[in-house]
């Protein structure tokens, strides 16, 4: 019997058509994965779904009674319940007070907590989602975080559960603790739509899988008929090829990390006694579950923090200023995290963010800015590193997030930099732009230079990195050469359960 | 109908917005005039030819402009990196005051000197007197509108003090105001039997310098940078306290030069009716003028002219000239909305 059906749902925005006919339906019991690279309609779906966006065209029905269009309220009553990849917890409010936010009146004297705290328990023991009700939000990891959303939504009687990229944030553990409670969930009568870009989860998790592209529905496969493969096929429309790995013999070390710690900012993670070598012509992996300490780590070594204590060796030599400027000029190129906040200034044209970190490196630091010289070489760069964009004089915040990472990479891998932090270089970009960056940085690799790859995506750490090294509570772990650990045991070390008794290696 | 994002903005529309929202702010402005009892186009011409209508009354619009692109530039250039700069009025008299300070007898020298000196000096006390919220800002993150607006009282408390004390011109009849600026230290005028005066070239050469900085050289590129993302300007390598630093040194000492030109080249002398607003009014001229320092110049004297023409007006016709701060007011909010459509632009049905 069909739970959910979407007919001819058709949505664009301008002249982007972000949903193109697009006909599917969930049944009850039922795993179905919709899988797709960014832009290819899924979110834009599920917010017509949850009535944020009324559809051009079609309808939804949801057990046979077709949904109210635009209304979020008309979704929730008819049992559609969401996990967003962004939480929507109140943090200062326990884990209690969150799911029962906005389920009663405001009339209502007294809230009903005791009923409540029954129901949130008959939940947790029926789905094994352990969860301390008393807990405060704030307190809570990530992966328990996520639980209170999915309770959440069972909590208001949802039969129809989604969930929106909701690995991201997991380690692998968590992850099949996940996957084993929506399995019992599917058990118990309710259908759920998993959205993932992740093959191999889909592949475990889903009962058929529905691929999209372009905003059209382009493949239906039972999980059981498909492979990596294909679907990676099916989802990006032509065959991937992601970089090969080569080992190469190492160099001399270009950073040293020995003994540093930094004390936490408000919202951040301290660093506590952090060593770490690299070497030219080596990828060493970061793993992590966002928040452990990444970001601290990261501005140290791109200058934006200075140590509260211990060395930083660059290139052989300690380090006493911490600028980004004396880095750019020392060779350390820098991929920030978030592209298109940290990494340029959107209302500016292009050529003035290749000029951005430059302005201050140069060995004759100017009073007037030499545009004629500056636009050359933007326009240089542009063809290098193929971006796509109207010309030099273009707002850059016009240009997508895969052409955004290709004018940062051109910007600081153009001058043959000797070492690179590279912070989630790949995130969030589709295929044909991961494979770019990557094999940009493997090049740079080959070039002589040492990297240090964040990610939180552990299939690129192991298929890119040499050594491994897993950061968890603001310590590091490893590094690790790559082919003597495997996924199982990086989870592990990524939730902060192993102890590694391995020496730290040279 | 929808609002889209632009793709990218016809130049044509850049010129023909603000002429477009100044024609509808006189639209709007036509129904006060009506319940004011009068005829608009009675009203408008008369407002016309008091503020552009004889050579006499095109000076006094100028020289009206002069303090206004001075403060204008100063809320530009700190707004471009949104440095908000509230206290161009007070920036303004402490300028005035270093002219009064060293211009009234404690120096003489020849006019070529005397002049640039008394510029600079107000220069320097209108960087002064904000380096106050800038440090407060910088260190210890303390919002500089608050800081910058509230030093205005108490800075036009302490010129009270002066002009009713130590500095009280005993030639003046007992009217609290100081002694008058030295010959040499008067702006000469530039036209005969007006009071358009020297004040206004330097208003001008300093639109073109700043023009120049913000943008061929790198202290623009930076200021730029600054105002429009911050965390990219770290990313950069830009250090943002010394780029809100250098920008709070334009801007006091432009606002500083505008108490200059009031003092030793319109005026004569310090009073506490030196400048009606002058300070808060250039943030109306920078806005107007969507902080471009060639634009600010056009904005002043549109400004200029709409008040010197209102006196006129109600000088002729029986309106009150609160009609003229209505008509800036409406201008100022239909260019804001104007300069969304260079962003944006609105479609009509699906």
């Amino acid at each position: 019997m069909k739970k959910l059906q979407f007919s001819e749902i058709c949505k664009s925005f301008g002249s982007v058509v972000a949903n193109d006919n697009i006909s599917l339906s969930l049944g009850e019991g039922e795993i179905l994965s919709l899988l797709g690279e960014n832009g290819a309609g899924k979110t834009t779906l599920m917010n017509i779904l949850f009535g944020h966006y009324v559809s051009d065209n079609g309808f939804i029905e949801v057990g046979g009674q077709k949904l109210t269009p635009g209304s979020t309220k008309a979704s929730l009553d008819a049992g559609i319940g969401m996990v967003h990849q962004h939480f929507t917890l109140a943090d200062n409010l326990t884990v209690l007070e969150n799911i029962i936010l906005g389920t009663e009146p405001l009339t209502r004297l007294w809230s009903q907590k005791k009923q409540a705290y029954k129901k949130l328990q008959e939940l947790s023991k029926r789905f094994g989602l352990v969860i301390n009700p008393d807990a405060r939000v704030a307190d809570l990891t990530v992966g328990e975080k996520q639980r209170v959303e999915i309770i959440k939504a069972l909590y208001r009687d949802a039969s129809i559960l989604i969930l929106d990229e909701p690995t991201a944030v997991l380690t692998p553990q968590e992850s099949e603790q996940l996957f084993k409670v929506l399995k019992e969930m599917v058990k118990a009568g309710l259908s759920i739509m998993f959205i993932s870009h992740k093959l191999n989860e889909i592949l475990e998790i889903s009962d058929r899988i529905i691929v999209l592209r372009h905003g059209k529905v382009v493949g239906e496969v039972a999980t059981k008929n498909a492979s990596k493969e294909s679907l990676a096929e099916m989802m990006v429309g032509r065959k991937v090829t992601r970089p090969a790995y080569k080992k190469l013999k190492k160099g001399k070390a270009v950073v040293e990390l020995n003994d540093v710690c930094l004390k936490a900012n408000e919202g951040s993670t301290s660093l506590n006694n952090i060593h770490l070598k690299i070497h030219e012509k080596e990828i060493i992996g970061l793993a992590g579950v966002a928040g452990n300490g990444q970001a601290g780590l990261a501005s140290i070594l791109q200058g934006l923090a200075s140590p509260s204590s211990g060395d930083f060796r660059l290139f052989g030599e300690s380090l006493n200023k911490y600028n980004p400027t004396f880095l750019t000029k020392s060779g350390v190129a820098r991929i920030p995290e978030d592209r298109s906040k940290e990494g340029v200034i959107g209302e500016m044209e292009i050529w003035e963010n290749f000029l951005g970190e430059e302005l201050r490196t140069k060995s004759k630091s100017g009073f007037f800015i030499d545009k004629k010289q500056a636009v050359s070489n933007a326009e240089k760069l542009i063809q290098e590193y193929d971006i796509r964009c109207e010309g030099p004089f273009a707002s850059t915040r016009l240009l997508s997030g895969g052409n955004i990472q290709k004018l940062i990479l051109a910007r600081s891998l153009s001058n043959n930099p000797r070492f690179i932090i590279a912070n989630k270089p790949a995130r969030g970009l589709d295929e044909g732009a991961i494979s770019f960056v990557q094999q940009q940085i493997v090049n740079a690799k080959s070039k002589g230079a040492g990297v240090l790859l964040i990610s939180e995506d552990l299939d690129e750490i192991f298929e890119l990195s040499d050594r491994i090294a897993v950061i968890f509570g603001g310590r590091i772990q490893g590094p690790f050469d790559s082919n003597k650990v495997n996924k199982n045991q990086v989870g592990l070390m990524m939730s902060g359960e192993m102890k590694s008794d391995s020496i730290y290696e040279n | 109908m929808r609002i889209k994002t632009r793709r990218n903005t016809p130049v044509w529309l850049i010129a023909v917005l603000p002429l477009l929202s100044i024609g509808v702010a006189f639209i709007i402005g036509a129904f006060f005039i009506l319940w004011a009892g009068e005829s608009p186009i009675r009203a408008y011409l008369a407002l016309i030819k008091g503020s552009l209508g004889s050579t006499f009354a095109i000076t006094e619009s100028l020289s009206r402009a002069t303090p206004l692109i001075f403060t204008g530039l100063a809320a530009a250039v700190a707004f471009r990196a949104k440095f908000w700069n509230i206290g161009a009025e007070g920036q303004l008299y402490c300028g005035a005051m270093a002219a009064t300070l060293i211009g009234t007898g404690m120096i003489d020298l020849p006019a070529p000197i005397m002049i640039p000196m008394l510029f600079i000096a107000g220069a320097i006390a209108g960087c002064l007197i904000l380096l106050v919220p800038v440090v407060l800002k910088t260190h210890m993150k303390v919002d500089e509108v608050v800081t910058t607006l509230l030093l205005n009282f108490v800075i036009l408390l302490f010129v009270n003090m002066l002009l009713e004390g130590p500095w009280k011109d005993p030639m003046a009849m007992g009217w609290p105001q100081a002694a008058r600026i030295i010959d040499n230290g008067v702006l000469p005028t530039i036209v005969a039997k007006s009071r358009l005066h020297l004040g206004i070239i330097v208003a001008l050469l300093m639109s073109i310098l700043m023009w120049a900085i913000l943008r061929f050289t790198v202290w623009g590129y930076e200021i730029r940078a600054v105002g429009h993302n911050q965390q990219a300007s770290t990313f950069y390598g830009i250090s943002i306290n010394k780029s809100v630093l250098m920008v709070a040194l334009f801007s006091g000492g432009l606002a500083g030069m505008a108490g200059v030109s009031e003092v030793a080249g319109l005026k004569g002398y310090l009073t506490l009716t030196l400048s009606p607003g002058f300070g808060y009014t250039g943030i109306a001229v920078a806005m107007l003028a969507q902080l471009h320092p060639i634009g600010v110049i056009i904005s002043a004297i549109f400004l200029a002219a709409i008040y010197v023409g209102a006196d006129a007006m109600s000088r002729t016709i029986d309106i009150p000239n609160y009609i003229a701060d209505i008509l800036v007011a409406i201008s100022l909010l239909s260019v804001l909305v104007g300069a969304m459509l260079t962003r944006y632009r609105i479609v009509w049905g699906k």
